[in-house]
């Protein structure tokens, strides 16, 4: 059984509509890709996923439960965490204070520090600036930032919107191999990128969104050679 | 440790250090405000034979208590709440209605006299259930529309007293308001007059000294409340969504209670505050309660540094010593300098000139707006900022020069 799966789900802002019967599964220890060109509904299907936004029709499973209607601050706690479009980071409090805010579901001080070595592990520029104000970060910083605090809750699904938006190519390579890493040591990641490319290269498997629909689905490999997703997404 | 020795090359060490010059600016405010109010009382008395500063000390104790709930607000989940005194009113019509002859002439026909030490707590649950009641429908709205909704609220509520006359006496007020009495607790064959007296009830009959004590205890009381709630989770919470709502709501933060208890705590200070004021002045009417006191109220928490509970507290004493204190003596003061330094002359009216004393009472409110902007201009963070604070502003700076920079390229 998939770890989370979405099944013909429709959203709307307002009167537009923005998903139309979206389902896509995810398996436990899996990277998917969600690709797509702007406004195709990427953004719009995590919302639904975290509960930012509901769904007008169609189910999200969750680790066979049912959380269509559950709240954004229930969702963190079962177990889904995620690093939101254009990062959003408490830009007046520190990197650790931020840290410490992802962290705010769980009360295990033990397993809170544990947490905070394997964050910094990943990202030892973060142990590095660990008392400077995260507004003062450079953009990739805040990035590494971002994933860090989304891991503190320790997810079993990982949301990643846009990890590598505005971002320097050398930066882009870090964090996909950061990615990479965490899927490694077990968190389940859900990926949406518009770097069509990058994005089908670390993924396991891919879908294809356009203007609110699944389009086409596949292996990252099969996807990556398929004409269509040359043609719209890879300037091939 | 380790980790501190490896911490940054660039930057740690001066934070961490600027955070504990910080907790030890706290501790050494705390400490001065602790001595000043031990010796405040017996000062002045013997200073100028009276207990006319006294007074004065018990209503800027109240307005500490105002600024102190108004901070959680304001400054620690960044909510703007413009009518802020309609809680006020609340904490101070529930004592007053509770505690004085006034419910005899109302339908009711029975008048209540519940102790000052019970109603205390039911006027702070009564304002902190107007709070939630405020927040409820707000929960959607940010920044000026939300100021405008608790604007709407703050004149609603004066209103609502002022025209439920059968029950508040409307333009009336309600007086002839209770007394706190020590010790009640204690009552028996050895209180009262009896013959086997020991402990005779104290009532507050309007001494100062007694209200004195009495609001530098609630407002300790309130000091240490808060404190713990700032280090809370529920005070990181405030913080976050200040910061970024959004994000606050992706970390699995409950957006609408912790907005809801900000709301409804930062309003229990203030029913704790009527309470007080209801027992304290023995009169309560809705003019007691109009869009000044929300004003004024929220230029102490910014002037005093929003966020910061020392600087809140410093704040709200300085505006009172400013506005209840310094300005209304002005006129007095200018004519006896103006008679010291030799200008007599300008003191009696003459012709068009109505006199120096008159002239001044008129330049009142430009000398406070003078000073206010004053103020603003040179400390924007205000007297005691909080750490954060100071961040926010110096953020905004750079990204503001960052922009001009910008700009300059661009053309």
């Amino acid at each position: 059984m998939a770890l989370l799966e979405l099944e013909g789900v429709d959203a709307f802002y307002g009167r537009i509509q923005a998903l139309r019967g979206v389902s896509i599964k995810v398996d436990k220890g899996e990277i998917v890709a969600l690709i797509g060109s702007n406004g195709a509904g990427k953004t719009t299907t995590l919302r639904t996923i975290s509960g930012l936004m509901h769904p007008n029709s169609g189910t999200i499973t969750f680790d066979g439960k049912d959380i269509t209607h559950t709240r954004p601050s229930q969702i963190v706690g079962l177990g889904i965490g995620q690093s939101p479009e254009g990062r959003r980071l408490f830009p007046r409090m520190s990197v650790l204070d931020n840290l410490v805010m992802g962290a705010y579901t769980r009360n295990d001080k033990a397993g809170i520090a544990s947490d905070m070595e394997r964050v910094f592990t990943l990202f030892p520029r973060l142990q590095e600036r660990r008392s400077q104000i995260s507004g003062t970060l450079s953009g990739g910083e805040q990035q590494m930032l971002a994933m860090g605090r989304s891991l503190m809750s320790r997810p079993k699904v990982l949301l990643l919107d846009e990890p590598s938006l505005g971002l320097a190519p050398i930066l882009v390579e870090t964090i996909f191999t950061i990615v990479r890493e965490i899927n490694s040591q077990g968190t389940t990641v859900l990926l949406v990128e518009q770097n069509a490319h990058k994005a089908l290269d670390v993924a396991h498997r891919g879908y294809v969104l356009e203007t609110g629909s699944i389009v086409q689905h596949g292996s990252g490999q099969q996807l990556l050679a398929s004409a269509e997703v040359q043609k719209a997404y890879l300037g091939m | 440790m380790s980790q501190a020795a490896t911490a940054g090359r660039r930057g740690s060490p001066r934070r961490f250090n600027l955070r504990e010059r910080i907790r030890d600016r706290d501790t050494a405010v705390y400490g001065v405000l602790i001595i000043v109010a031990i010796l405040f009382p017996m000062v002045t008395i013997y200073a100028t034979d009276g207990t006319a500063l006294v007074s004065h000390a018990t209503r800027a104790g109240y307005f500490v208590l105002l600024a102190i709930g108004l901070n959680v607000v304001v400054g620690f989940a960044g909510l703007l709440d413009l009518g802020y005194a309609a809680f006020f009113a609340i904490g101070a019509y529930s004592y007053a209605l509770l505690a004085s002859p006034q419910l005899e002439s109302s339908p009711a026909h029975h008048a209540v006299h519940i102790t000052f030490w019970i109603l205390m707590f039911v006027s702070l649950l009564a304002a902190a259930a107007a709070g939630a009641v405020l927040g409820f429908p707000t929960l959607r709205l940010r920044g000026d529309y939300l100021a405008i909704v608790t604007l709407g609220f703050g004149e609603i509520v004066p209103q609502l007293f002022y025209n439920f006359d059968q029950w508040t006496g409307g333009i009336n007020a309600v007086g002839l308001i209770d007394q706190p009495r020590l010790p009640v607790w204690v009552q028996g064959p050895w209180s009262g007059d009896g013959p086997f007296t020991f402990v005779r009830d104290f009532s507050f009959n309007g001494d100062p000294v007694a209200y004195y004590v009495l609001i530098v205890i609630l407002i300790a009381v309130a000091v240490i409340l808060v404190n713990n709630l700032y280090r809370s989770r529920l005070g990181r919470a405030w913080m976050a969504i200040r910061e970024d709502e959004v994000a606050a709501a992706a970390m699995g933060i409950n957006t609408v209670t912790t907005k809801l208890l900000a709301f409804g705590i930062g309003a229990s200070f203030s029913g704790f505050a009527g309470a007080y004021y209801g027992a304290s002045v023995s009169l309560v009417s809705p003019d007691s309660f109009l869009f000044i006191v929300s004003i004024t109220v929220l230029v102490m928490v910014v002037l005093g540094g929003m966020g910061n509970i020392t600087g809140v507290i410093i704040g709200a004493l300085v505006m009172y010593t400013v506005i209840f204190y310094l300005i209304p003596g002005l006129p007095e003061n200018a004519v006896s300098l103006a008679n010291n330094v030799g200008l007599g002359g300008i003191v009696p009216a003459s012709g068009d000139w109505p006199g120096l004393a008159e002239e001044t009472q008129r330049l009142n409110f430009i000398i406070y707006g003078i000073i206010l902007v004053g103020m603003m201009l040179l400390r924007p963070q205000g007297i005691l900022p909080s750490r954060v604070r100071e961040q926010e502003l110096k953020h905004a700076a750079v990204q503001e020069e960052e922009t001009v920079v910008e700009q300059a390229h661009a053309s």
